[in-house]
C-alpha cells in the first residue's frame, strides 16, 4: 500500500471509529483490507482505496468494521471477573435491593463472550427468578461480530479458553462440532451496533460498564471523550472496569480507582464512598 | 516443579503435550495405555494426568476409576484429552471423578487455560 494510501485509511477509520491506525501494523491492516476486497469483488487493494476515496459508505463501513480487534474469550483476565462476581455484585445487591434493577453495559462486546459471562454469573445467583429486573446491554461496532454473538455459536476452540467443562455443559448446547448458548442466557442479553463515538443518549443510568479492551486503541483526546460520556451514562455510585492494561488517565478528574480492586474505576468522590462501604 | 504424566496411546500427541507441558514448568512423563499408566501412579502419584480416552489394554475412563480408588489416587488433576467430545462422554469422565476436559484437536493456549481451570496455572 502506497504511503498516501495508508495515510488516507487511518484517517478514514479514525473519523469514523476513533480508531487508530498504527504504521507498523500495515501488514495486518493489509490482510484485513484483503479480506473486505474480496467481499467487495475488487481486484487490488487499490481499487479498494480509490473507490473508498469517491466516499462509497457502504464500503466505507465495512472497512471500518474490518479493522476492529475481536479477539475474546469466555471469562477473560478472571481476576477481574472474580472481583465483579466477589466483591462488586454483592455490594450492588445490596445497594439495588429496593429497586431490583441492575443495569450493564459491555461496550466493545466482540463475538459475545463477555456479556455472556457476565450473564452466566448472573444467572447462577439466579436474579432473573428472585424477581430481579437485569438491562444487559452488549455493543460492538462491528455488525458482523453483533450477528454472531445474537447466534450464541462458539466452536470447540472458543469454549475451551475461559469455560470450565461443568459450566460449558451446563450452559451450552452442543450442535455438531459447535456449541450454542443457552436460550434462557441469550435473552437475558440485548445487542446492538454501536459506535462509541455516536451519542449515548439513549443509555442512562447504568451500574455497571464494562468497556474493556478497546480505549487502548483510541488517541487520547477520543480516550477522553469517551469516558467522559461513559461517565454521564454511569449511576453516581456505578462502576467502570477497563482492562487490565488500561487507565483512566485521559479522564483522571472523572473518575478514581476502587480500593484493592484493579480495573475497576468510579467517579471521583465516589470511589472513597465505596472504599469506606467495602 | 510439579509432574504431569500424559497417557495418550499416540506417541505424536505424547510428545506434543509434553513439549507444551514442559514449557509451562512441568516435568513430564510418559504411559501409552492405562495400565502403564497405573503402574507409573504406583510408583509415584503425579500432580496433574493428561488423559486420553481410547487406549488399548486399558480405557482412559477404566483408569480413572481404578486410580480413584488407589491409594492417593485422589489426589492427582485429572484433565481428559480426547477425540470423544459429545456431553455423554464428558458426563461419564466428571462421574468417574476427572477435574477438566480438554476436546481434540488442542493448543497451548487450551491446555493453558484448562490448567488455570483447575488451579494449575
Amino acid at each position: 500500500m502506497k504511503p498516501e494510501d495508508f495515510s488516507f485509511l487511518a484517517q478514514m477509520v479514525r473519523r469514523r471509529s476513533g480508531l487508530v491506525l498504527p504504521i507498523h501494523k500495515a501488514p495486518l491492516i493489509e490482510g484485513r483490507l484483503t479480506t473486505v476486497m474480496r467481499r467487495f469483488g475488487f481486484r487490488s487493494i487499490n481499487a479498494l482505496i480509490h473507490e473508498l476515496r469517491h466516499g462509497r459508505d457502504t464500503l466505507a463501513r465495512a472497512v471500518t468494521e474490518a479493522m476492529t480487534t475481536n479477539e475474546s474469550s469466555f471469562f477473560r483476565d478472571r481476576p477481574s471477573f472474580d472481583k465483579f462476581r466477589e466483591v462488586l455484585l454483592p455490594q450492588l445487591l445490596n445497594e439495588r435491593a429496593q429497586s431490583k434493577r441492575l443495569r450493564i453495559w459491555s461496550a466493545a462486546c466482540a463475538a459475545g463472550q463477555e456479556p455472556y459471562s457476565i450473564a452466566m454469573i448472573l444467572d447462577d445467583l439466579k436474579l432473573p427468578a428472585k424477581g430481579w429486573s437485569i438491562d444487559l446491554i452488549a455493543t460492538d461496532l462491528s455488525s458482523e461480530m453483533i450477528a454472531r454473538a445474537e447466534e450464541g455459536l462458539y466452536s470447540h476452540y472458543e469454549v475451551q479458553r475461559g469455560l470450565a467443562i461443568r459450566r460449558l455443559v451446563a450452559n451450552f448446547t452442543q450442535e455438531g462440532g459447535n456449541w450454542r448458548i443457552h436460550e434462557n442466557l441469550r435473552r437475558m442479553v440485548s445487542f446492538r451496533q454501536f459506535n462509541l463515538l455516536d451519542s449515548f443518549g439513549w443509555l442512562d443510568d447504568l451500574d455497571v460498564v464494562f468497556c474493556r479492551n478497546v480505549l487502548l486503541y483510541f488517541d487520547q483526546k477520543t480516550k477522553s471523550q469517551v469516558l467522559e460520556k461513559i461517565a454521564e451514562t454511569l449511576q453516581p455510585d456505578g462502576i467502570l472496569m477497563l482492562g487490565h492494561t488500561e487507565t483512566p488517565d485521559a479522564a483522571a478528574n472523572t473518575f478514581s480507582p476502587v480500593s484493592h480492586a484493579p480495573n475497576l474505576y468510579m467517579h471521583a468522590g465516589g470511589a472513597q464512598q465505596r472504599l469506606a462501604a467495602g | 516443579m510439579k509432574h504431569c504424566l500424559v497417557v495418550d496411546d499416540s506417541r505424536v500427541i505424547r510428545k506434543v503435550a509434553c513439549r507444551i507441558l514442559e514449557d509451562l514448568h512441568f516435568k513430564t512423563g510418559e504411559a501409552e495405555d492405562g495400565v502403564s499408566a497405573l503402574a507409573a501412579c504406583r510408583a509415584k502419584m503425579p500432580e496433574l494426568i493428561l488423559l486420553d480416552w481410547n487406549m488399548p489394554n486399558m480405557k482412559g475412563i477404566e483408569f480413572l476409576k481404578t486410580l480413584r480408588k488407589e491409594r492417593g489416587g485422589d489426589r492427582p488433576v485429572v484433565v481428559f484429552c480426547t477425540t470423544e467430545n459429545d456431553v455423554a462422554h464428558i458426563s461419564e469422565a466428571l462421574d468417574a471423578g476427572a477435574n477438566e476436559y480438554i476436546m481434540k484437536p488442542f493448543d497451548r493456549s487450551i491446555i493453558e487455560a484448562k490448567l488455570a481451570e483447575v488451579g494449575l496455572s
